[in-house]
């Protein structure tokens, strides 16, 4: 890097925002390192457009609702505040949802109830409770953002290995020539079923598992 | 009748609940260690979809469809936008009252699934079982069936689950995959397994 940009960057990564952002991203990933949140995961990762969307919506809710929880963290009573968690997570889903039926039809259809099904999903719930009740709104934002793009990159990565594999194109674009299938490359129809996501998922946490490690 | 055997079967078997649509994921990893605690968490999920679902039909029927506040004298509200946070305030609340329920009239239910139940509300195959009941517009019978048999496929996913991982114990499982990983493509196997049921014709 040149040196107009160096100094920055190297404030940058002193800041406690960016070593949350790696930290999530990376060593508490959500969904290998908490186990967190693969219900709704693995659903959507036949198509890679689809994941894409739903890492999107994930990832926005999460960081709202953090955002949201931590400004309103002391004057919420201790003991209904699950109940405020879910609503306003609840709330939140409910305009992802509508946005997504506006602005995406089509999508939202292939979604169907997995959007709904975000307000379930234990990263969302994890993280307000873990999180954004204890620490301030931007750090409870950047956060929510970071567990998000920890989860993004899972997904998408299950899902390009998916749809790559089992259908020959990516996006909806057909990757693999014909010439392939012409030689007899037949594309793997285990991977746009059921088991293939499990098993993509076992063999992509196995490599990280087998990377962090070695470190 | 045949139509809600067939739901039955297929909720349980070809369109399993957690193998075939990936819901209830988080406690089945968690609790699949152990058999008795396997059981018990099926059983109680069997209970709280049985009990929920039809609630929820009656929800959405009668407050939230379009054209459902019709006997208020409400006829054109389509409220449909609100299901889920009225199902999820409807699956806490029952959940609760359930939970109170057994702990009031059976001391020996409740100790041993009465921890389980407020694990269930966030579970993922509770609400999923709500709202795919809405996607595909079941009658009240049919969704009562839908309940209970989500249900029982979601327990016999976790109590075979739990079963494998007492032999995997013995297994030679390389570092890499142990933990996560192996029950992952565990999972992937049984569920191929699952989906040699679609070839039975009744």
């Amino acid at each position: 890097m040149n040196g107009t940009l160096a100094k920055p960057w190297r404030s940058l990564r002193k800041t406690k925002s960016y070593k949350d952002v790696v930290l999530a991203m990376w060593e508490t990933n959500p969904i290998s390192k908490q186990i967190l949140g693969i219900c709704s995961a693995l659903a959507v990762t036949v198509q890679l457009k689809t994941a894409i969307v739903m890492s999107i919506a994930l990832t926005l809710v999460v960081a709202f609702s953090s955002l949201i929880i931590s400004s309103m963290r002391t004057v919420i009573p201790r003991n209904i505040r699950i109940i405020v968690e879910v609503a306003v997570i609840a709330t939140l889903v409910i305009m992802a949802d509508e946005i997504l039926k506006a602005f995406m039809y089509d999508v939202s259809k292939q979604l169907s109830v997995f959007v709904g099904l975000i307000i379930t999903n234990c990263i969302v719930l994890g993280r307000a409770e873990g999180f954004a009740l204890s620490n301030p709104p931007f750090r409870s934002f950047m956060d929510g953002i970071a567990n998000g793009l920890g989860y993004s990159s899972v997904l998408i990565g299950v899902a390009f290995f998916r749809e790559l594999l089992g259908s020959g194109k990516l996006l909806g674009f057909q990757v693999i020539p014909n010439a392939f299938y012409d030689w007899g490359y037949v594309n793997n129809g285990l991977m746009v079923l059921a088991p293939g996501a499990f098993i993509i998922i076992g063999l992509f946490v196995w490599l990280e598992h087998s990377l962090l490690k070695k470190q | 009748m045949e139509n809600l055997i067939s739901i039955a079967l297929d909720s349980i078997f070809v369109g399993n609940i957690l193998l075939a649509y990936f819901l209830g994921m988080c406690s089945f990893l968690a609790v699949s260690k152990n058999m008795q605690t396997a059981a018990g968490l099926g059983v109680a999920v069997i209970f709280v979809l049985s009990i929920t679902a039809p609630t929820n039909w009656l929800i959405y029927h009668f407050l939230l469809a379009p054209g459902a506040l019709s006997w208020a004298g409400l006829p054109g509200v389509d409220l449909s936008f609100l299901k889920l946070v009225l199902f999820i305030a409807s699956i806490a609340a029952m959940v609760q009252a359930i939970e109170m329920i057994i702990d009031r009239f059976s001391p020996g239910l409740y100790a041993a699934l009465g921890v389980f139940l407020p694990l269930i509300t966030v579970n993922c195959a509770i609400l999923g079982g709500s709202l795919f009941m809405v996607e595909r517009s079941y009658t009240f019978s049919e969704t009562v069936v839908y309940g209970a048999g989500s249900g029982a496929g979601w327990a016999l996913a976790i109590i075979s689950m739990s079963a494998i991982q007492k032999k995997l114990r013995y297994a030679d499982v390389p570092d890499g995959l142990q933990g996560f990983a192996i029950n992952m493509i565990t999972t992937g196997l049984m569920a191929i397994g699952f989906m040699l049921f679609a070839g039975i014709s009744l």
